[in-house]
């Protein structure tokens, strides 16, 4: 027992089970005001939102007039509607096309930046995060006009090229990678640095033993590096797909609420976003908004699951 | 032989490593290409890739156009209150959580860690009527107050908590007469400075480029923040590129300048915080 626990009188005799626990969080009343703001601030702005979100799922509302009860008629009427499942299949598209560039050239960064003898180190460092201090806001504006369909700066790298101009948003595909790509250039340095610290992190014992057994550096990589890294790695796998769920900014900006030419820009946050409050369907935004966390769910376990995979 | 190999093997990491450089950096040097030109060279075909002498053309455009001071100072109170709530809040609960023991501690810890895992888009549409019937929409207050004690800033405190402060020094500041609020004040946040300066720095820079929510809550222009008031820009005024990208540029830059000075202790504590989850 710590001298601190002595000191609190916790070593006290008890007196009856229930009326020294009551004693006790009598006692410690300052110590559960100082935590109350969080569980306060939970209750009334975030789990009863959601409770309410339920309910509110089940009822037609503008925000204004009379509630409807409508039963599971809005769920219905979700897994038929053919926008919200684009909305899905173009999150999950830009999810893949912005997930694995960002955290293989991460990877690579780090792996470069943890070179020994790197002069330069923390100046590196800073030119490479400097990109997740900009707005999200500011980040489309600029891509904006890089990805331009007839002016853009991109397009102007390309026909000098000689080759064809791309329309970026009004393509289904390239849309999506010019989406992909404010993700990318915003967040790879971040995971760099993530990796950085997980590389600095590793023995470098065990480097020396591979040079001595005569490892090149790819072998060294893919054996040592690599598998140490793992637990590092799933962080920024998590977060990314939390993030990746919830794009909404970057589409909304660069081609609006309605998520561009034939929705091919609609993310499922922007579609909660346009169903909610720019059409007031407040029922059926959270329809969505439910329709979301189960896509969220059914990611989560999928890491989940990779995470539980045993070592081979 | 060696050290020459040695040599060119710096040189080609470097030559790596400034070609990822370029790539982050080129967004930047684009913006103020666009921000200090006239909207027609902007449209020129080629582009023109060095800085043009109109940015205070721009600015003064800018300025002509929409209230960029009021969204300026309306963004720094809210960042700024939001901050100084925050650190407050969190470090408090974060303290009693590290260094008191009481009924309950670990289900009501384990219960904030798993709140962490709630997508906050969930509650989008309750959030907002909640805000209508408290009478909040459009102020400052639905911005500031949910956040003001957030599980991270807790997590993060009694992380730094428990490994900094001693047991010691909270015995002697009870046998000194402290009573808890001041056992917090006088003897744990001197100490937990380091800790408070990474969390009031990422809810700063959060704060600041927060965009959905003060979108769907804020419905005056007179209260935009700058994220908003850049988006209007954007929407509204797009013909006057040049405009639009002098607009961005100012709201960009604040931030950046703040980041640069705090930097290098900002990047360490980013990365330390991961490896620890």
């Amino acid at each position: 027992m710590s001298n601190l626990e002595l000191a609190t009188g916790r070593g006290r005799k008890q007196t009856g089970k229930y009326g020294s626990l009551w004693r006790e969080i009598y006692r410690n009343k300052v110590i559960y005001l100082f935590i109350s703001p969080f569980y306060i601030l939970f209750a009334i702005f975030g789990l009863f939102p959601i409770l309410f979100s339920f309910y509110l799922a089940f009822q037609k509302w503008d925000g204004i007039g009379e509630m409807q009860f409508v039963g599971l008629d809005q769920f219905r009427y979700l897994i038929t509607d053919t926008v919200f499942w684009k909305a899905i299949w173009n999150t999950l598209e830009i999810w893949i096309y912005s997930t694995i560039p960002m955290l293989f050239f991460a990877l690579v960064i780090a792996f470069l930046l943890n070179s020994a003898f790197l002069r330069y180190r923390n100046l590196y460092r800073i030119a490479y995060f400097l990109p997740n201090v900009t707005s999200i806001v500011a980040v489309a504006i600029i891509f904006g006009t890089l990805f331009g369909n007839t002016y853009g700066f991109l397009n102007f790298i390309l026909t000098s090229f000689g080759l064809e101009p791309i329309e970026w948003l009004n393509s289904r595909f390239w849309l999506k990678i010019a989406i992909a790509s404010m993700i990318v250039w915003r967040w790879t340095g971040y995971n760099a640095i993530i990796y950085l610290a997980g590389l600095q992190s590793i023995p470098t014992v065990l480097y020396e033993a591979a040079r001595i057994d005569g490892a090149s550096t790819v072998q060294t990589f893919f054996r040592i590096t690599i598998p140490l890294l793992r637990p590092v790695i799933l962080f920024t796998v998590i977060t990314s797909t939390i993030g990746g769920m919830q794009i909404f900014t970057e589409p909304q900006i660069l081609v609006g609420n309605g998520g561009g030419p034939n929705a091919e820009g609609m993310t499922i946050v922007l579609y909660l976003y346009q169903q909610a409050f720019t059409k007031n369907l407040f029922g059926y935004g959270s329809a969505v908004a439910w329709g979301l966390f189960v896509v969220i769910a059914v990611f989560s376990f999928i890491n989940w699951k990779i995470v539980q995979r045993p070592e081979s | 032989m060696i050290g020459k190999h040695a040599v060119v093997k710096k040189l080609i990491l470097h030559l790596a490593l400034l070609i990822g450089v370029a790539v982050s950096m080129f967004p930047f040097y684009w913006l103020t290409v666009m921000a200090t030109s006239t909207t027609s060279d902007i449209y020129k075909f080629p582009p023109k890739v060095t800085f043009g002498t109109e940015l205070m053309t721009n600015i003064q455009n800018v300025l002509a156009n929409i209230d960029f001071f009021g969204s300026f100072v309306n963004t720094v109170f809210v960042s700024t209150a939001s901050t100084l709530l925050t650190l407050f809040f969190c470090s408090l609960a974060g303290f009693s959580f590290a260094k008191f023991d009481f009924p309950g501690k670990k289900v009501l810890f384990v219960l904030l860690l798993a709140t962490m895992m709630i997508p906050g888009q969930l509650s989008l549409v309750p959030s907002f009527i909640i805000m209508q019937k408290l009478g909040w929409v459009g102020t400052y207050k639905s911005l500031i107050i949910p956040g003001m004690a957030s599980a991270f800033g807790i997590f993060w405190m009694r992380q730094y908590a428990q490994g900094s402060i001693h047991d010691d020094l909270i015995n002697a500041g009870r046998i000194d007469g402290c009573n808890h609020f001041r056992l917090f004040w006088n003897v744990a946040l001197p100490i937990l400075r380091p800790a408070l300066a990474f969390l009031g720095i990422f809810t700063f820079i959060g704060s600041w480029n927060d965009y959905l929510w003060p979108l769907i809550i804020l419905n005056n222009p007179e209260k935009y923040t700058l994220q908003i008031t850049l988006s209007q820009l954007n929407g509204i005024y797009n013909t006057d590129y040049a405009m639009v990208m002098a607009g961005t540029l100012m709201a960009t830059l604040p931030l950046i300048v703040m980041f640069l000075l705090v930097s290098r202790q900002f990047i360490s504590d980013i990365a330390a915080g991961a490896i620890k989850d």
